[in-house]
């Protein structure tokens, strides 16, 4: 009630308007019902952008490195997602990178036990097959199911070697061999498949002599 | 970590690393230190990438690890760096420097180790060897010794150091000292010791350059044992395992500050003086540590002996040049003594000089900010404000010279975009608002908090904008690179003009165009990117030194 007379219309406020510069009868900008628009015309045009050599060297350099860090090994990619059946070529053609490995090999020293992960070597490297180092003493107890896993593996690697040479498939045990013997946990393998019960055929045709001289049922 | 840098942070990580790394990064940012099984349940992803992220971000100093808040025996914990993934918008500004500094060598050897996190001096030397020797005409090669040169003169101007050691968790202690191996401190180190208090930071190479004696960097590496968990890998070892080199992003900024400083002299005064404060910067460059408040005094002598051969100034007038910089009102200079000519020392850190330079060269941002925002007469009026500290809106007409109605308006615009503040004194103690005065003001600390963070929106969201052209664009532009890469094998094994041509006319002109627009516009981004980035390392610094006073 005191203060109706005073500023009617425009609403009463604890200061005083004429302070603030608004006299009376000055209209207010109208009130807005809605958020400002997305892109606002700008009442004054922006500054033009640097150009020169610096300037366009560095930005040569901004598109450089970022074009190299795609193909740097720091670049995480999912693997991409299983296919329905667990493949044959699977096993000779992983060039994608797993989730199960990490594509560099960074000083293990340096970084909390826990975040150790096995190395995916290149496939092209090969290596003589390594004097065994000693493990070092696991924790807990994956300790136990890596070791029946490791042992399987000496087991089948040793058998694979003898049997075929030059081949992929060597280099490929190989490398299993020297990776489960670098590190100290170890992964599954990507088969489900225990390697030894794979039966490559070629003792195949070696019994079907003896068998002849039985009948048949 | 206000939510613009951290949207940032996740964009700069997405790009770089790719988006586990990048859910990961801002997963870590967002909520603090946390541990290994905390974040893989909580992302959703499986244990083995978030390993392999963590590796990545630790490997580029973005993460660090330490022991669990419950003690040593908790599992570890993980903790993100908003700041040192900031910096990577700003690796070109960097690389650039090293060139400007050191040639191509040098560029080359910042550019490794910024990609690669950290490397060891070796694998460096070998990496960047190998670079140049591919640029290189055939037949030519590049010296090992050239290299190790270009990298030992970068860790003796502190532009690369070494990586502090890693405190170990559990039981068994390190000292953080490897200066005197065998004696483990007692107790376990809970912060993670930076790279400046290991004093061997830039010591090494001066040891085992002399002659190339990388036996005797077997012996230095002995003292980087840590507890007897390091693994010696015997094929290519170069007998520096384990000691590895980053960049020093402090020396770099130090660097643009110095830079800036002389910009502002030589736009002030003129070219001469410029040169003058440049040497006496250069001459303190190493002596001076990151917080000093002021260089060491020069002496007007030594200043004398070093100037640059082509500036030959009588030593008259460079005390008349001295004189005239340390009356200025910047103050940039300041006279500190007498003895051997004068005693001049240049003011680093915030008080006064400094923190005036620093003042003055963000309120010409604030200053251009303003001018772009709202047109040249706003930018008067936040010039005047800062000048004068707290005016009445009836001042603020008289003194910018500008009709009232207009400058009500502007006034009321700076408000609401709260660049300027207003600042009620109260006459009688009831605050009674018609005997009260208000006062216009600029809050100098909040305004330049307020201008970076939009800032980091800027620069966010011209990367997204970028994001969305290159994925607008997509196929066109696979297909204009696969049309290259049939171009290029077709010219190695030497086809004829006109199944070059035929291939060529594979892209049609409209496309051509769009291409051409789609690339002008991507460059257009990225080189603001870049220059957004000039700003916001001011405005960083100027936050800083007000916060260490």
């Amino acid at each position: 009630m005191a203060g109706r007379g005073r500023g009617r219309g425009r609403g009463q406020m604890t200061f005083n308007l004429e302070d603030l510069g608004i006299g009376r009868g000055d209209s207010l900008p109208p009130t807005t019902f809605k958020p400002s628009p997305l892109f606002p015309p700008m009442p004054v045009q922006p500054v033009p952008l640097q150009t020169g050599e610096e300037v366009e060297y560095m930005l040569a350099l901004k598109q450089e490195l970022r074009a190299a860090n795609k193909t740097l090994p720091f670049y995480i990619r999912r693997a991409a997602p299983k296919r329905d059946v667990d493949r044959y070529s699977d096993k000779y053609q992983s060039g994608e990178p797993k989730d199960s490995a990490i594509e560099w090999s960074p000083d293990w020293s340096r970084l909390p036990k826990e975040l150790c992960i096995k190395v995916r070597k290149p496939l092209a490297k090969r290596h003589p097959p390594q004097v065994k180092q000693p493990k070092k003493p696991l924790v807990g107890k994956e300790e136990i199911l890596t070791k029946l896993e490791t042992l399987e593996k000496k087991e089948e690697a040793v058998n694979s070697e003898e049997e075929e040479d030059g081949e992929k498939k060597k280099t490929n045990e190989e490398e299993e061999q020297a990776e489960e013997e670098e590190f100290e946990e170890d992964f599954e393998e990507d088969t489900d498949y225990i390697m030894s019960y794979f039966d490559n055929g070629e003792e195949f045709g070696g019994d079907s002599d003896d068998n002849i001289d039985e009948a048949t049922y | 970590m206000t939510a613009q840098e951290v949207r940032l942070c996740g964009l700069l990580l997405q790009e770089h690393f790719g988006e586990v790394v990048e859910r990961i990064g801002t997963h870590l940012l967002r909520g603090g230190a946390q541990n290994l099984r905390t974040i893989a349940n909580e992302t959703n992803t499986p244990l083995d990438l978030v390993k392999k992220s963590l590796c990545v971000l630790v490997q580029h100093g973005a993460c660090e690890f330490g022991s669990g808040r419950r003690g040593p025996g908790s599992p570890v914990e993980y903790r993100a760096s908003c700041e040192r993934v900031l910096r990577v918008l700003r690796y070109p500004r960097y690389i650039y420097t090293a060139k400007t500094l050191y040639g191509d060598t040098g560029e080359l050897i910042v550019e490794e180790v910024l990609q690669r996190g950290h490397m060891t001096m070796s694998n460096t030397v070998k990496t960047v060897a190998d670079r140049l020797t591919h640029n290189m005409e055939e037949g030519r090669s590049m010296e090992y010794s050239e290299v190790v040169s270009a990298f030992s003169k970068l860790v003796e101007t502190h532009f690369l150091q070494r990586c502090p050691p890693v405190a170990e968790m559990g039981t068994a202690a390190t000292s953080t000292n490897p200066a005197t191996p065998g004696t483990p401190a007692a107790s376990a180190s809970t912060a993670p010791p930076t790279a400046e208090s290991n004093p061997d930071c830039y010591k090494l190479p001066h040891v085992t350059l002399i002659g190339r004696g990388k036996r005797r960097r077997s012996s230095d590496d002995s003292e980087e044992q840590r507890g007897g968990k390091k693994a010696k890998m015997d094929s290519e070892s170069c007998g520096d395992e384990g000691i590895y080199w980053q960049v020093n992003f402090e020396r770099f900024h130090q660097h643009f500050r110095d830079q800036a400083i002389i910009s502002a002299v030589a736009s002030k005064l003129d070219q001469t003086s410029s040169e003058i404060v440049r040497t006496m910067l250069r001459m303190s460059e190493v002596t001076t540590t990151q917080t000093a408040a002021y260089t060491q005094p020069l002496s007007a002598n030594e200043i004398f002996r070093s100037l640059p051969p082509n500036y030959s100034i009588s030593r008259p007038i460079l005390d008349q040049y001295l004189s005239l910089l340390v009356d200025d009102p910047m103050e940039f200079v300041g006279k500190s003594g007498d003895s051997g000519g004068g005693m001049y020392v240049i003011s680093k850190e915030p008080w006064p000089t400094w923190r005036e330079l620093h003042w003055s060269l963000w309120y010409r941002r604030g200053w251009c900010v303003c001018q772009s925002w709202f047109g040249s007469r706003s930018a008067r009026i936040f010039r005047l404000l800062l000048r004068k500290r707290h005016l009445e809106q009836k001042q603020v007409e008289d003194f910018a010279m500008i009709p009232a109605k207009e400058a009500k308006d502007m006034l009321y615009t700076l408000l609401s975009e709260n660049l300027v503040q207003l600042q009620e004194i109260p006459k009688t103690p009831d605050h009674a608002p018609s005997r009260t005065f208000y006062l216009y003001t600029v809050n100098q600390l909040p305004t330049a908090r307020l201008l970076l963070q939009h800032c980091y929106k800027t620069v966010a969201n011209l990367i997204e904008r970028r994001l969305f052209e290159t994925k607008e664009n997509k196929r066109l532009l696979e297909k204009s690179q696969r049309i290259e890469a049939i171009l290029a094998s077709l010219q190695a094994s030497g086809a004829e003009p006109e199944q070059l041509t035929e291939v060529e006319e594979m892209i049609t002109a409209p496309e051509r165009q769009q291409l051409e627009a789609l690339r002008h516009h991507i460059n257009k981004l990225d080189s603001t990117e870049n220059q957004v980035d000039e700003t916001v390392f001011l405005l960083e610094s100027y936050i800083f030194s007000t916060k260490t006073k």
